[in-house]
């Protein structure tokens, strides 16, 4: 930047002004207001009225709130260590010496470009209870599937599944950039001291790995606490209940009722959580790593 | 030992076939349905191969939802959310990282800071800024909301400190201002960050379905995954499963055919980014 005075002012503003009106206008003005929409009672009618903490008392008290933060953190408990598990074992797999590695790479991350709508609707369909192939393929086994999303205790594995499904590649990703970094001495050393592959994996791999896996247990951590399009489009909170989550909550308290003030306070308690979850974990790979 | 080194490889290559055909079957599984007549929907046990493929649930589903429509509504918001994403991200990222201004540092962390912030914080302010506009139910507020991200700015600002200052030092010399010095001498070089963040911004968008869902009733200015979420419960009775994935498919292929296209920048962009659209 090499103008001086106020030419200086515009070329500042020519960069710098579309992007600061933007964030404030929509990204950091919103962030503020739903702070103060917190501590307020607002039905859009009637002006908003100040009714200090009285949301974040009546939250406690919330029995909806709770089964909805119950489910999303069972949500979280099923998925986070599974896709983890699945990511992790696809991309070793990947990183070896497979024939056409590249075509096999893409096809795992394939549902990580689809929308989530069409994932939710396809597996919906796939485990349609009468005519859906997953229960026609168990039935081929001999074995009578269940009623998958329209059984209160399989709904939330059915959602947990479909969700390790899609973002299996996307761990898998995060996990081939880390295991690339890792040097090929390592192995061949190990190798001629005698160790076998699992001893490799659990003693070279995993722990060199650290890193990126710390990486993606954030990520899915933070993306598992917001689950929202996977439920509304698969069971939209059913049945009976079974599969309500905070951000459906949210959602439903904010443009369902037009409870502003109340969803902006459970909105804050979601923020707490994942603030608090990821300072955590945080944390503890400082202590591992 | 040498058992040993020899089964794993093979169990592997083993393992990954049985994945990559749970990752396909959905897909083949929503193409074979969509060229399915409704009748053959409720044989048992079902057919993967339709025993009469038929192109009339695409005929069906694009007469009775204005799917075409839909369709142009998405690839619409998707380029003009991405054009304003590149422009912007990259005006602001190159303030960011070569202007000298009093606060920069304490701006760039307030920027960063919103990142933690999650979306579902901010949608009762941004609805009712939205509705104040009169954005509701169109295509500014589907497009202009979502130009505005700090992490485009800070991609941007990534990238732009790793050129090394000589480049526009030169372009001084000659006398050109800052913006033609940009315009001339740094956007030609940028084209892997922009091709990054394009693609990011554009699935993100082709595929984002809490905001239009929030915005947006009318169906005519629906994009696809809402009017997939949409159509799937319109039918009387039952979810017209044949027209649903023939939907479906409608909306998975361009999004397929980019990530064939451009899998490297696609990739590059979640890896260092940690977000999936």
């Amino acid at each position: 930047m090499y103008e001086r005075g106020a030419r200086r002012w515009l070329v500042l503003a020519l960069f710098l002004g579309p992007s600061l009106i933007g964030v404030v206008l929509f990204v950091a003005g919103p962030i503020v207001a739903s702070l103060l929409l917190a501590f307020t009672s607002w039905d859009l009618l009637t002006p908003p009225t100040f009714v200090g903490v009285r949301n974040f008392e009546r939250l406690s008290r919330d029995l909806e709130f709770w089964a909805a933060l119950r489910h999303t953190v069972t949500f979280l408990a099923g998925y986070v260590p599974l896709v983890l598990v699945t990511g992790l074992a696809v991309a070793v797999a990947l990183n070896g010496r497979v024939p056409a590695r590249g075509a096999f790479r893409a096809v795992f991350f394939l549902p990580v470009v689809t929308s989530w709508v069409a994932v939710a609707l396809v597996w919906k369909w796939l485990l349609n209870p009468q005519f859906g192939l997953v229960n026609a393929w168990l039935a081929q086994l001999g074995v009578q599937g269940p009623a998958w999303l329209f059984d209160p205790s399989w709904a939330m594995p059915s959602v947990i599944l479909t969700s390790v499904w899609k973002d299996t590649g996307f761990v898998m990703v995060i996990l081939l950039a880390g295991l690339q970094a890792i040097p090929r001495e390592y192995y061949e050393a190990s190798g001629i001291d005698g160790a076998t592959r699992w001893q490799q994996l659990v003693h070279v791999t995993v722990p060199l790995l650290a890193p990126a896996i710390f990486f993606a247990l954030t990520i899915s951590l933070i993306n598992s606490f917001q689950v929202f399009d996977q439920v509304y489009v698969m069971t939209g909170g059913g049945p009976a209940g079974a599969t309500t989550v905070l951000v459906e909550r949210i959602v439903k308290q904010a443009f369902s009722f037009s409870r502003m003030g109340y969803a902006a306070a459970m909105s804050w308690v979601l923020f707490v959580l994942i603030f608090v979850t990821t300072f955590a974990f945080s944390r503890l790979q400082r202590r591992w790593t | 030992m040498r058992r040993r080194w020899s089964l794993g490889p093979v169990l592997g290559t083993l393992a990954i076939v049985v994945g990559a055909f749970v990752m396909l079957v959905p897909f083949a599984w929503m193409l074979s349905t969509s060229l399915k007549p409704g009748s053959a929907l409720l044989v048992l046990p079902p057919r993967f191969i339709p025993d009469e493929p038929t192109l009339e649930p695409y005929r069906a589903v694009v007469t009775t939802f204005p799917m075409l429509r839909v369709f142009f509504n998405s690839a619409l918001v998707a380029l003009a959310t991405t054009a304003g994403q590149l422009v912007v991200a990259s005006l602001s990222g190159y303030a960011f990282a070569r202007f000298r201004f009093r606060g920069r540092e304490a701006l760039f962390y307030g920027y960063l800071a919103t990142l933690m912030v999650p979306f579902a914080v901010t949608i009762t302010p941004l609805f009712i800024i939205v509705r104040t506009f009169g954005w509701t139910n169109g295509y500014a507020g589907l497009i202009v909301p979502t130009m505005f991200t700090a992490f485009g700015t800070f991609l941007m600002r990534q990238f732009f400190q790793t050129i090394p200052r000589e480049l526009e030092e030169a372009a001084t010399l000659d006398g050109a201002g800052t913006l033609a010095t940009f315009v001339r001498v740094i956007v030609p070089i940028t084209g892997p960050a922009f091709a990054t963040l394009g693609i990011f911004a554009f699935m993100a968008s082709w595929n984002n379905f809490l905001w239009p869902l929030l915005i947006v009733s009318d169906r005519q200015f629906m994009t696809l995954p809402l009017a997939l979420a949409t159509l799937q419960g319109i039918y009387p009775g039952q979810t017209q499963w044949n027209l649903v994935m023939a939907g479906t498919v409608i909306s998975v292929v361009p999004m397929i055919v980019v990530f064939l296209l451009a899998q490297r920048w696609v990739i590059e962009g979640m890896t260092t980014s940690g977000l999936k659209g």
